[in-house]
């Protein structure tokens, strides 16, 4: 399974995907994977700040409960409301469809500091 | 870590293998859920060569079972199973096990994680002309669970299994191996638990497939995830949630699994138990809302802590998220509701019956 190096990982498994000062965070298809069919994704409402080094929600699977964490300071300015109805598609594309949050930040410095593709790719390998 | 000979068929068919009480055992290979599904609608394989096999044999043989096993075990048929615990002397249980009454040996299968502490405990009580033998290395035991297990097992296999009642067995033998077939599951479905030597094992599961695809009505491998909601659903206890040593019996709500008109160890506590009457009780709890408590989670009412959490989990068939815990035997009432606790915030909950899925006649 490729993992895609347009954006950045964090150890516990999120990714990071920059776009101008807007970011967009999931889970990594491997989570997904070790988390098993997931059956509910806990988010923050549009306007809500998330903090780096925090839980900003959770994932709920069949196997495990598993909190969602934030790299960086930012205010979430879109949710994904599909998975509400649909938390399979974390399963099902977890790089594309099953994005959970998007944040507008004004330091996007803690990035440097994570993983790119090929390097999580060796992470979890 | 401990193989099973179907390891080479859990590889094959994608298994993500996990580490489970010292075995190298497959959590799931297409998708818990699909698994469950499928357990439901037709029938799944697990493989469970992990649990322990302990024969048992000699004059004293079902004497020392039934000084050990919270069930009478000395007035067994030939044929006949029975579930029953372990228990140290303040009844404490020590393991869930069920022992079969053969011909020439009573045939114990307990918890794979409980399987050497058994061995041990047994060997510091041993008494009179009993000796045993841990067969779990040479057998391999597969569970058929599922609507169309029995159809489909008797169409490939000469016994009839339609009329073998539940908790009973049957086996056959060729060419001085043995297999044997139990009514009996994990699953809250219909099926058998086959016990066999280990070197049939590969081929009984490759044609297993092979044949009831070609019959229309594939039974598909399931791993321990399915194997764990579908019990969850069945309501039934599993050794390290609902039982431990920290629990008797009668307080875990298995109070049907224990005979009190014998003597065994840990009788005399468990008398007190239900003299007294048992301070906490089993129930189950239907979830609002779709976050899951899980084993630990502390269990509300009124702003007092009434209970804990033992096992949780979304319910595939139910489409709502379900738990199992204890309660104070006074709060312990169905439709009363209460709150639990998840992590700093909390779900609300309402008290029901066990088990949560019954499948239909």
């Amino acid at each position: 399974m490729a993992v895609p190096n347009d954006r950045k990982y964090l150890k516990s498994h999120e990714w990071f995907k920059v776009e101008g000062r807007s970011v967009t965070i999931g889970i990594t298809k491997f989570a997904a994977d070790e988390l098993t069919d997931i059956t509910y994704v806990q988010l923050p409402a549009v306007g809500k700040r998330v903090t780096a080094g925090q839980s900003f929600g959770e994932v709920e699977s069949v196997k495990a409960t598993s909190e969602l964490y934030s790299a960086l300071d930012g205010t979430v300015t879109a949710v994904n409301t599909a998975l509400a109805d649909a938390p399979e598609l974390v399963n099902q594309d977890a790089f594309e469809r099953g994005w959970m949050i998007r944040i507008e930040c004004d330091n996007l410095g803690p990035l440097e500091g994570l993983m790119d593709g090929p390097a999580y790719d060796r992470a979890t390998g | 870590m401990q193989q099973t000979r179907l390891h080479a068929v859990h590889v094959e068919l994608d298994g993500r293998m996990v580490d489970f009480a010292g075995w190298e055992m497959p959590l799931l290979y297409r998708g818990i859920v699909e698994e469950h599904v499928h357990t439901r609608t037709a029938a799944s394989f697990f493989d469970v060569s992990h649990m322990g096999r302990i024969a048992f044999r000699g004059a004293d043989a079902a004497a020392f079972l039934d000084r050990i096993c919270t069930r009478r075990i000395g007035d067994m048929a030939v044929g006949v199973s029975r579930y029953g615990h372990v228990c140290r002397d303040d009844g404490g249980i020590l393991d869930d096990v069920i022992i079969s009454r053969d011909e020439d040996h009573h045939l114990m299968v307990c918890n794979a994680s409980n399987r050497e502490k058994l061995l041990g405990w047994f060997a510091e009580r041993r008494s009179g002309a009993v000796e045993w033998e841990d067969r779990t290395l040479e057998t391999a035991m597969l569970a058929v669970q599922g609507p169309s297990a029995i159809p489909i097992l008797e169409q490939l296999l000469p016994l009839k299994l339609a009329d073998l009642k539940r908790y009973h067995f049957r086996s056959i033998s060729m060419l001085g191996q043995t297999a044997w077939f139990f009514r009996s599951g994990y699953t809250g479905e219909d099926g058998v638990e086959v016990i066999a030597p280990a070197q049939f094992a590969e081929i009984a599961a490759r044609t297993l497939m092979e044949r009831s695809q070609a019959l229309g009505t594939p039974i598909l491998p399931a791993g321990l995830g399915a194997r764990d909601t579908l019990r969850l659903e069945a309501g039934m206890p599993l050794y390290g949630h609902e039982l431990d040593e920290s629990i008797d019996s009668i307080s875990a709500g298995q109070g049907w699994a224990v005979d009190l008109t014998k003597d065994f160890i840990g009788a005399a506590a468990m008398r007190r138990v239900q003299e007294a009457g048992p301070r906490r009780k089993m129930i189950g709890m239907e979830i609002d809302g779709r976050r899951v408590a899980r084993q630990g989670a502390e269990i509300r009412a009124d702003g007092a802590t009434i209970g804990v959490v033992t096992s949780g989990a979304p319910s595939p068939t139910l489409g709502r998220v379900i738990a199992m815990g204890f309660v104070d035997a006074t709060r312990a009432e169905p439709g009363s509701r209460v709150e639990i606790d998840l992590r700093g915030s909390s779900v609300t909950a309402t008290l029901c019956k066990l088990p949560f899925y019954k499948r239909g006649k």
